[in-house]
């Protein structure tokens, strides 16, 4: 099936087969390996991306769902001439071990701060009807749909932590 | 996964008429639930309709005070929403608790509400289950059944409903609006939506083939505090064990029946005056203990008195 997605900024012609997982789509078809399969199951988070600036999981939706859409995945949030912040934290704060969930991570964390900018809530908030304030127990629990297996979660906190307090 | 043709619909009518029309036709809405579901070769869909484009995400303002929410609003854009934190802080809480901010932001209002099941014996395609494969047998009857029901179950199925929205929508006696597949519009409470699994557990819902849930409508909060608590084996990104919603004198039950259970005998009991404790009790009473979730009902009496000392101590008033 005839699908356009515009991937880290490119507009691209594919044709799939409606199986397509997104994930797939963007590894498989489009070489794009950053993006990664964990569980394929949406409960590890490791193939979380961007569509229209909002994180999902991308092994969870279908290619075809996203015709039309802007996904942009770890390619597109920064490279090695050009860190994103969030990237560099990760690298001072050693905020990974093996790395296999960081482009998730990474990911994910920039449509947490987008959200938390937007002053949406979570489990971990106090009082609705305040400003978001991004303490630890928030990152954690807004994070917590990654899932790190070397468990560098106190150094992810940290990461985050250091970009959150900078954008504040 | 087994092929599928998909198309993306453009309008509500010809969705609606898409899906009734086409043998094997299933809507797809975020998909977070029905993608794993077909992956796993539990769903098997032969038709995709998806409606997750139709301008059917608005929350809108209600008659008498009450709101409209869009059945393909986001969990995400609802739990954000600045009406429903301050007059359903309850939704708020229930949305926020259930999945990941990932699966939060594709999930939908109206596919939160038909999500099927997480009882491990619906997943595993290697036992038996009713609900799976009618007439199989159910394999969480004697099985590990520690998450099942303690209402409302039957010897054909005693799984749960996994939502914790629909939990906090039923105890504030939400309505779905639906159209069907003869183009009528219907309403019916959010309880009514469910049918519990009597001996036909495939059958889950009084949908009629084709019929489409287009919107959610919350009336005006009752008087009273509102809160949800959920009781889970790790802290975040978990379904609950048991949870329990409360808005004013109107108690919900959640992860306890195949559907969200409205707590009817222990909302009467406090209207007569019961302290928490006795409205819980007269409630549970009717509690099932099937082997390995007997828990549950020590579980629930403790969460509906939290909920009701809390309600009472102002929280989300």
């Amino acid at each position: 099936m005839k699908t356009t997605i515009t991937v880290n900024g490119q507009e691209r012609s594919l044709d799939l087969d409606t199986r397509t997982s997104l994930l797939d789509a963007l590894r498989e078809t489009l070489g794009l390996k950053g993006t990664k399969k964990g569980c394929d199951q949406g409960q590890c988070g490791a193939c979380t991306v961007l569509v229209n600036g909002v994180r999902i999981n991308s092994c969870l939706s279908l290619a075809v769902m996203h015709h039309g859409d802007a996904v942009t995945t770890i390619e597109g949030i920064g490279g090695e001439d050009s860190l994103h912040p969030l990237q560099q934290a990760f690298l001072t704060q050693d905020a990974f071990q093996c790395g296999y969930c960081t482009p998730g991570q990474i990911c994910s964390a920039v449509g947490m701060l987008t959200e938390a900018a937007a002053n949406w809530p979570s489990q971990a908030t106090q009082d609705l009807s305040a400003a978001i304030a991004l303490t630890d127990s928030e990152i954690r629990e807004r994070m917590s749909g990654n899932i790190c297996r070397c468990s560098a979660y106190p150094q992810i906190i940290a990461a985050i932590r250091d970009v959150a307090g900078a954008v504040a | 996964m087994r092929p599928f043709t998909y198309e993306r619909a453009t309008d509500v009518a010809a969705a609606v008429k898409a899906v009734s029309q086409t043998p094997g036709a299933r809507f797809l809405a975020g998909g977070t639930n029905l993608l794993d579901l077909m992956k796993l070769d539990i769903e098997r869909p032969t038709h995709l309709v998806d409606v997750g484009r139709l301008p059917l995400a608005a929350i809108e303002d209600a008659a008498e005070g009450g709101l409209r929410i869009g059945a393909m609003a986001t969990n995400s854009q609802v739990a954000a929403d600045p009406r429903v934190r301050s007059r359903y802080p309850v939704l708020t809480q229930a949305i926020v608790s259930g999945g990941s901010g990932q699966l939060r932001n594709k999930a939908t209002t109206g596919g939160n509400l038909l999500q099927r099941t997480r009882c491990a014996y619906f997943y595993d395609t290697g036992k038996p289950c009713n609900k799976r494969t009618p007439g199989s047998g159910c394999s969480a009857l004697g099985g590990l059944n520690r998450n099942s029901a303690i209402f409302g179950a039957s010897e054909a199925c005693i799984a749960t409903h996994p939502s914790d929205m629909a939990v906090a929508l039923t105890a504030l006696g939400a309505t779905v609006e639906t159209l069907t597949a003869d183009g009528a519009s219907r309403s019916l409470a959010v309880g009514d939506l469910y049918q519990l699994p009597g001996d036909s557990p495939q059958v889950e819902t009084n949908l009629a083939p084709g019929e489409l849930i287009v919107s959610v409508v919350v009336p005006p909060a009752p008087a009273g505090g509102q809160v949800y608590r959920k009781a889970r084996d790790r802290a975040s990104y978990a379904g609950g064990l048991a949870s329990v919603a409360v808005a004013g004198g109107q108690v919900a039950f959640g992860a306890v029946a195949l559907k969200p259970w409205r707590a009817e005998r222990a909302e009467v009991a406090l209207a007569a005056g019961a302290s928490p404790a006795e409205a819980a009790q007269a409630e549970l009473a009717g509690a099932q203990d099937n082997g390995r979730n007997g828990f549950k009902i020590a579980l629930v009496a403790r969460l509906t008195v939290a909920a009701l000392d809390e309600t009472r101590q102002g929280r989300g008033a």
